[in-house]
């Protein structure tokens, strides 16, 4: 039986805008596009030329450092555009459809038949690749590196976030397919991370994986709280991590024998009208989700691709991150407020008790984008200790990251961490310090110097 | 305020990169950010939602727990003056004259602060920081009131240059600016600073002052004749005295009541750290306890009952609001309960068994900002000695 693990440090932000479970049908869009951007460290080599017919399952581009990984279309039809951004950076794949989705032929069998070797292939050729990711340094699994052990979330606790229960249900064994082809990948355990309590959930009868409950508030349903618990990443070590979610596309592959990137999203935050889930491919383009759903009013709306903590702005003409599984839309929070700081702030959301929203209990808050304030160096301490779970210094490692020292981030544990998790530390930072991004810098500053 | 926004936005491109003020960008946007927080959002990636409190919020809230003890400091600045003279006024008369005593210091600090503050704000071309919009306040409250004007503003910009600057602002400091201030005072103009005439307004003038008064304030004599402790009028002092009080001392530091006010704000809002505070008092406690056992009469101070202790001189102040600073206080939760205690135990111990000083408190906290990094360090090495353990551990297995 699996043993609960209770986390206390943590925070729920309970934002207005849940999404209802109830799934609109799937329609196929016009435009889908896959973003090199959405995997950190990772310089794409076309492989598709503009206006070349694609497959879903072809390849679209690959990474320059390890060829092996390929990024492959979600749907089929014709590669529109490459957009590219500053210094022919490229930012899009964008490839329009026709009416009906083929696919690449992949190969179909069993997990339990197949070689390691055999899986891997599979996975890689497939375009499956990248939903398997490393610690340290949050990154796409190496492919000749074996991982000491395998990790994958089943729940989700940020705010608005997609239910993973509700958007895996009926593809249960798809899943646990995706399990089984991953316990072969590890000389190790795969472990699976459930939300304790949860006695209708299908996580719980998952074969072949230890299981482990927690309990608590966010970030417990991110995998490296997870495995901070259950076995910390050591120096030396390698895991890899997945979503729940994406182990399901992985079982699919070997189901089918073909890249199905079809998930249920959700579509949430204040400012859509019925928010609620949707059937649809990854990458899609965003307009085609929200449209005639969006509240109109004043305040411009902020889009975001992902959950309010660690999601990626985008316009309506933007697309799904190909690990999202949710869309959140909020209100900008763009206008000056004239003494702010000084007002009794009755509707502000705030950790410490210096503004007077205790006494407003409204269960479902609707919070802007404002940054309230501009950036300062660290004042406040012991505030990120108390939403950060782990036996980390957060304060002290992002130190050490800001004056590049190496060996401190090793010793404070840079290794155990990814951006996610230090997405609360941002947003309750009084100085408003873009934790996150001085995160991945310290990364690939640490990948650099590790060579 | 839209008229006043509209005004701010009309002028600004003419600080802006350009313009044709853009030397004074740094000055205006200092400005502009303090009446209105400015529509900044969320960057592109990371996280959309941010908490409203920010440093501005922060060091409002300080300044407002530290009002009650400023309000009851001008009074008892009036009242103890009228008691010096012999004279009974009203409340208001004898508020009337703390005031007029007390707001010329209180804005000769904020003046030569913030001003030095945008010399500084010039040079580095960054907005201000807020951090001595505390320190502006707090200064004033831990000086006799007779402290010439321009010494208040020597010791301020002494304090917000090598206390501050230097390091790179607020947030890089390593000992409280405002107690930085004060030991500049303390040692630079000794007799401002300490002795029986320097508490009580206009005491070293002699106009008036009735025969047989004497300033010397409770600690003083605490310090000199132990527990036999009266007011300058000859009545014993109680321990309730202390608690509300008023008896001679720095500006602020006298009432335990308000500070204690000011400490339950502090606290409620958690922008003052409840560790540091409890562990302070506690520290206190136990070496004050430590003395009672070991009292003799070759050291009458050493009899004084550890909880007048707490109340008396700048103690209470001083762990309230001074070595709670999260800058400079220790920054690891662990160690600040080692930082706080030790604090108390210092300045207690530094009070009753060093003659040169009559008050251990300036000198605990500032000896406890400069070893703070030390206990930091070494709670930060047990949590990375623990992660090379688990690395032995799992090579074992």
């Amino acid at each position: 039986m699996s043993k609960v693990i209770r986390i206390k440090k943590g925070l729920d932000i309970n934002l207005a805008g849940k999404a209802e479970k109830e799934a609109v049908k799937f329609s196929l869009s016009k435009f889908y596009a896959v973003k090199p951007t959405d995997f950190p460290g990772i310089t794409p080599k076309v492989i598709a030329k503009p206006g070349q017919e694609v497959k879903a399952g072809t390849p679209l581009f690959f990474d320059k450092y390890n060829p092996d990984i390929i990024f492959t279309s979600p749907v089929s039809g014709k590669l529109s555009t490459i957009t590219r951004g500053e210094r022919r950076r490229i930012l899009e794949f964008v490839i329009e459809t026709n009416d009906k989705i083929e696919y690449e032929e992949f190969r179909k069998a069993k997990p339990e038949d197949l070689s390691r070797d055999e899986i891997k292939e599979n996975i890689l050729k497939s375009g499956c690749w990248p939903f398997i990711r490393q610690r340290p340094f949050a990154v796409i699994a190496k492919v000749n590196e074996v991982p000491r052990d395998i990790f994958i979330t089943s729940f989700d606790t940020a705010p608005l976030a997609a239910d993973v229960d509700f958007i895996i249900r009926e593809e249960f064994s798809s899943f646990q397919t995706g399990v089984n082809a991953l316990t072969k990948l590890t000389d190790g355990k795969v472990y699976l991370g459930i939300k304790a309590g949860e006695l209708s959930s299908p996580f719980t009868n998952t074969a072949n994986v230890q299981k482990f409950e927690f309990s608590g508030p966010h970030p417990t349903g991110n995998v490296g709280v997870q495995i901070n618990k259950i076995k910390p990443v050591n120096k030396g070590d390698v895991v890899w991590t997945l979503n729940a979610a994406d182990v399901l596309i992985i079982g699919r592959l070997f189901e089918k024998g073909k890249y199905d990137a079809s998930r249920n999203i959700a579509l949430a935050g204040s400012e859509v009208i019925r928010p609620k889930y949707y059937k649809t491919i990854s990458g899609v383009q965003i307009s085609d989700i929200i449209k005639d759903n969006i509240k109109q009013g004043e305040s411009d709306k902020r889009i975001i691709s992902g959950n309010v903590l660690t999601g990626e702005k985008v316009d309506e003409k933007g697309y799904l991150g190909f690990y999202d599984n949710v869309i959140t839309v909020i209100p900008e929070g763009n206008t000056p407020e004239f003494l702010g700081w000084g007002m009794p702030g009755l509707k502000k959301f705030s950790v410490s008790r210096t503004f007077f929203t205790w006494l407003n209990p409204k269960k479902e808050r609707v919070i802007n984008t404002k940054l309230h304030g501009g950036e300062r160096p660290f004042i406040v301490t012991g505030e990120m200790e108390k939403v950060f779970p782990m036996n980390i210094y957060p304060m002290q490692l992002l130190k050490a990251i800001h004056i590049k020292d190496l060996d401190l981030m090793e010793e404070l544990g840079i290794y155990e961490i990814a951006e996610e998790d230090f997405a609360l530390c941002e947003v309750i930072n009084t100085s408003k310090i873009e934790i996150q991004k001085n995160i991945r810098e310290g990364f690939e500053f640490a990948i650099k110097e590790l060579g | 305020m839209k008229g006043l926004l509209k005004y701010v936005e009309k002028i600004k491109p003419n600080f802006e990169k350009g313009g044709k003020y853009q030397r004074w960008g740094a000055i205006f946007e200092s400005f502009e950010t303090f009446l209105f927080v400015p529509g900044h959002t969320a960057p592109r990636k990371g996280a959309h939602i941010r908490d409203a409190m920010d440093s501005k919020r922060l060091m409002s809230i300080v300044v407002l727990a530290v009002v009650p003890a400023l309000l009851f400091g001008m009074w008892n600045v009036g009242y103890q003056y009228f008691l010096s003279i012999g004279t009974d006024v009203g409340f208001w008369q004898e508020f009337g004259h703390g005031l007029y005593r007390v707001l010329p210091i209180i804005i000769v600090s904020y003046v030569a602060g913030l001003g030095t503050e945008f010399v500084f704000v010039h040079i580095k071309q960054k907005e201000i920081e807020e951090g001595f919009l505390v320190s502006g306040i707090l200064i004033p409250l831990i000086i006799p009131v007779d402290t010439p004007l321009w010494m208040v503003a020597i010791a301020t910009i002494f304090a917000v240059i090598i206390g501050k600057e230097v390091f790179g602002g607020t947030g890089m400091n390593i000992v409280n600016p405002a107690l930085l201030a004060r030991a500049f005072l303390f040692f630079a103009y000794p007799s401002k600073m300490s002795g029986d005439k320097v508490w009580v307004s206009r005491l070293a003038e002699g106009n008036g002052v009735i025969d047989g008064y004497s300033g010397a304030t409770p600690l003083g004599q605490a310090v000199e004749n132990g527990a036999n402790i009266v007011d300058p009028m000859g009545h014993k002092l109680s321990t309730f005295d202390y608690f509300i009080g008023w008896i001679p001392g720095s500006i602020g530091e006298t009432s335990a009541l308000m500070i204690f006010i000011g400490a339950a704000l502090l606290l409620y809002t958690g922008v003052g750290s409840w560790k540091i505070m409890f562990s302070a008092f506690a520290g206190g406690a136990v070496m004050g306890l430590l003395l009672n056992t070991f009292a003799s009469d070759t050291n009458p101070a050493m009899a004084i009952p550890f909880y007048d202790h707490l109340l008396l001189g700048g103690f209470a102040f001083g762990m309230v609001f001074m070595a709670t600073d999260p800058v400079t206080a220790a920054q690891t939760e662990k160690g600040k309960w080692i930082y706080g205690f030790s604090a108390g135990f210092m300045a207690i111990l530094v009070r009753v068994l060093n003659p040169a000083y009559p008050e251990g408190v300036m000198m605990a906290i500032l000896l406890m900002n400069v070893l703070a990094p030390l206990i930091d360090h070494y709670v930060i090495r047990a949590n990375v000695k623990k992660r090379l353990k688990r690395i032995k551990v799992a090579k074992i297995n």
